[in-house]
């Protein structure tokens, strides 16, 4: 929130307050700007906030404590298929949210731990590429369960996963509150998601500024020095994966709600890498930075496919760039070029919570 | 028994591929401490060239006889894949070199992510066929086991090349500057050794045998993929950690253990995991029934085969980071 405020041109700096105002402002009319572009847009949003959310979660494992996870998709894998098979017809269950949720919010930490435990000795690099291979197995599970006993219902994926509803409403459905006056269920889902979102910033501010924040940071800076500190390095580590871990399952749950299916194409190799970009890019450890990065890497693949796609079609008169590709490009792209030029990502983190020589990565010293 | 020469033969194939493909990755790893991440997709870029320009020489030239096809192809492809190996460490990584860690590891991805978005820009994202310039018919050196013309040349090949690559790195002039630059670059550049000449050196060398790899690996298959590289780029860096990363030999070591595991592994996953072995008294009623048929209970399938590069990967990083042969260890990061 306060990053983000302060990252409001012009006004952030001067009256911080006002433009606190602003950026809730736009968070809380933001749908109703995307409604009158159309459906599309909301749902885009929508998708945005999930993003917020795993970026979040993928921001306190690479952020905070420095451990760089390629595998994170999992998790939110993990969350989805907990709804799927907790609630939909797959198995005839059709358990309440408030059970779903933290279920799969549970599981999803317990596979933080399955993944943390193993491999808490590795450093950088070769935990870069081991949690790779813990999302590749996951998947390979996921795309493979189908045979001897059906669990994941292979390729196919699971649907008819139940909505979310509260109190007895399915917000799945418009809410029809006078004739010709309802609420679209996107902006109702928008809404949630926000709600999920800011409660996330809250909890994640909070460890941050907390103990355990403190020794996430040292121990990103420096692990010898921390464990010579006395701070207890591995179930620091742990809880960082269980706790990120925990975020993506939340949004992995929401997104089994929110989509009504779930397949293992959704969670490939590609999603991870882009939830990475997307704090790299907005600002690894800072959480203005994350969220901002995670919504530009959002919007910035569909209004380049709205404004792309008719471009070519005028050009050339077919389409030679596929918004699929396009995105790509944009992630690849924007991975590289930030990591070349602006190390720190778009809002770097304050010198307080910083890793003194990711700042300075800018400099060449050849 | 034929089976598991066949397999044998099979993880034999695979394993060099791998051997070759490794070698790239534990030449940087070594020099730079860095995992090139794109080196997969410079496999990738290799086959396809190499596709286009065999389709174009059928061509343009259907007269060629199927093996200067092939050597044309093979040539254009390494050198647009040498190409593109300096062009990434000149672009992408040099600037990075000294950098913190998680840096030049992120570019690194976003650059195999480039690699494979343009490829598909360019190839589309079929499935491209990849001729079959030399004979398929297998041969039967043993009954039931079966092994064709371009896996021998594989095999055979891929000797030469880890061969000379050996000679180089130990017998000649440029080989010592390389041991010194993966030693101690400051040291190295103190001696007189052109230290970003090396290293941009060591991506040429090392992009060069990916592009083989690629061209092999292509015409074993019979197919090439803008997403080609990915999974045997993953599967030649855990054989690089497996033989121990920055040890040549290693590597290849490596490679042909891990083709080896894979490929008997896949052979008898099922039968190994097939619940109708298990002694009647632990079974229950509808499975005695299901054996009773004929049928099986296999809990994991050969489907599960990429399971394995992963798992002796964690193995070896927890257990022994130091890999078969290293002496490099897992923490420097």
């Amino acid at each position: 929130m306060y990053e983000l405020a302060e990252a409001v041109p012009w006004l952030g700096s001067r009256n911080p307050r006002a433009a606190r105002g602003v950026v809730l402002a736009l968070m809380l009319i933001a749908p109703m700007i995307a409604l009158s572009a159309g459906n599309t847009w909301v749902r885009i949003l929508d998708f945005a906030l999930l993003y917020v959310m795993l970026a979040l979660g993928l921001n306190l494992v690479v952020g905070f404590a420095g451990l760089l996870d390629l595998g994170y998709i999992a998790f939110y894998a993990v969350g989805a298929y907990t709804w799927a098979f907790l609630a939909s017809p797959h198995f005839g269950l059709h358990l309440p949210f408030w059970i779903v949720l933290p279920a799969g919010a549970g599981f999803a930490a317990l596979a933080g731990l399955i993944l943390g435990a193993p491999v808490l000795r590795l450093r950088g690099d070769y935990l870069a590429i081991v949690t790779l291979g813990f999302g590749e197995i996951v998947r390979i599970f996921m795309n493979n369960l189908n045979h001897p006993i059906n669990i994941t219902n292979g390729p196919q994926g699971v649907n008819m996963l139940d909505s979310l509803s509260l109190f007895g409403w399915d917000i799945s459905r418009h809410i029809q509150i006078t004739d010709d006056f309802k609420i679209n269920s996107l902006v109702l889902f928008y809404y949630v998601f926000l709600l999920c979102v800011v409660g996330s910033v809250i909890v994640i501010r909070r460890l941050q500024l907390s103990r355990v924040g403190r020794a996430w940071a040292a121990i990103r800076d420096d692990e010898l020095a921390a464990k010579a500190i006395g701070i207890n390095v591995r179930n620091m580590k742990l809880l960082a994966f269980s706790m990120g871990a925990t975020f993506g399952g939340v949004a992995g749950g929401l997104f089994g709600s929110f989509q009504g299916f779930v397949s293992p194409e959704s969670f490939s190799l590609m999603e991870s890498i882009a939830i990475l970009t997307m704090v790299v890019f907005g600002g690894m450890g800072n959480l203005g930075g994350v969220i901002l990065g995670a919504i530009a890497l959002s919007l910035l693949p569909e209004l380049l496919r709205s404004v792309a796609l008719p471009v070519q079609q005028a050009l050339f008169g077919h389409v030679i760039l596929d918004p699929e590709v396009l995105r790509m490009l944009l992630l690849s792209l924007a991975m590289i070029f930030m990591m070349l030029l602006r190390p720190a990502g778009l809002l770097p983190a304050h010198a307080r919570y910083s890793r003194p020589e990711l700042a300075g990565a800018g400099r060449i010293t050849e | 028994m034929e089976t598991l020469l066949q397999q044998i033969v099979n993880g034999l194939v695979v394993g060099s591929v791998y051997a070759l493909v490794a070698l790239g990755y534990t030449m940087v790893y070594g020099i730079l401490g860095l995992i090139n991440f794109a080196h997969g997709d410079v496999l990738m870029v290799g086959a396809l060239v190499a596709l286009q320009v065999v389709l174009f020489l059928q061509k343009a030239f259907p007269l060629l006889g199927a093996v200067p096809t092939l050597l044309i192809a093979l040539t254009v492809a390494m050198a647009v894949c040498m190409a593109l190996g300096y062009i990434i460490e000149r672009t992408a990584y040099r600037r990075l070199r000294n950098a913190p860690r998680l840096a030049p590891l992120i570019t690194a991805i976003g650059v195999s992510f480039l690699l494979q978005t343009l490829a598909m820009i360019i190839w589309g994202r079929n499935y491209h066929s990849f001729p079959q310039l030399i004979t398929t018919t297998p041969l039967q050196p043993v009954e039931g086991v079966f092994i064709t013309p371009v896996q021998i040349i594989i095999l055979v090949s891929s000797a030469l090349l880890m061969t000379g690559l050996i000679l180089l790195v130990n017998k000649t002039r440029l080989g010592r500057a390389m041991r010194a630059t993966a030693e101690n670059h400051r040291v190295a550049s103190l001696m007189g050794v052109d230290t970003n000449k090396i290293i941009a050196t060591t991506f040429i060398i090392g992009s060069a045998l990916a592009a083989v790899a690629g061209v092999m690996f292509s015409s074993n298959y019979g197919v090439a993929h803008y997403a080609m590289g990915f999974t045997p780029g993953l599967k030649a860096f855990t054989a690089a950690v497996l033989g121990g990363i920055g040890n040549l030999g290693g590597a290849m070591v490596g490679g042909v253990v891990l083709g080896l595991v894979e490929s008997i592994g896949a052979g008898y996953l099922g039968s190994a995991t097939d619940l109708c072995h298990l002694p009647s008294w632990a079974q229950s009623a509808s499975l005695i029934e299901t054996c009773a048929n004929g049928g099986s209970f296999e809990l994991l399938s050969s489907n599960y085969q990429d399971i394995f590069a992963f798992v002796i990967l964690g193995i070896v990083l927890i257990f022994r980071p130091t890999g078969l042969l290293g002496e490099r260890v897992s923490d420097r990061a």
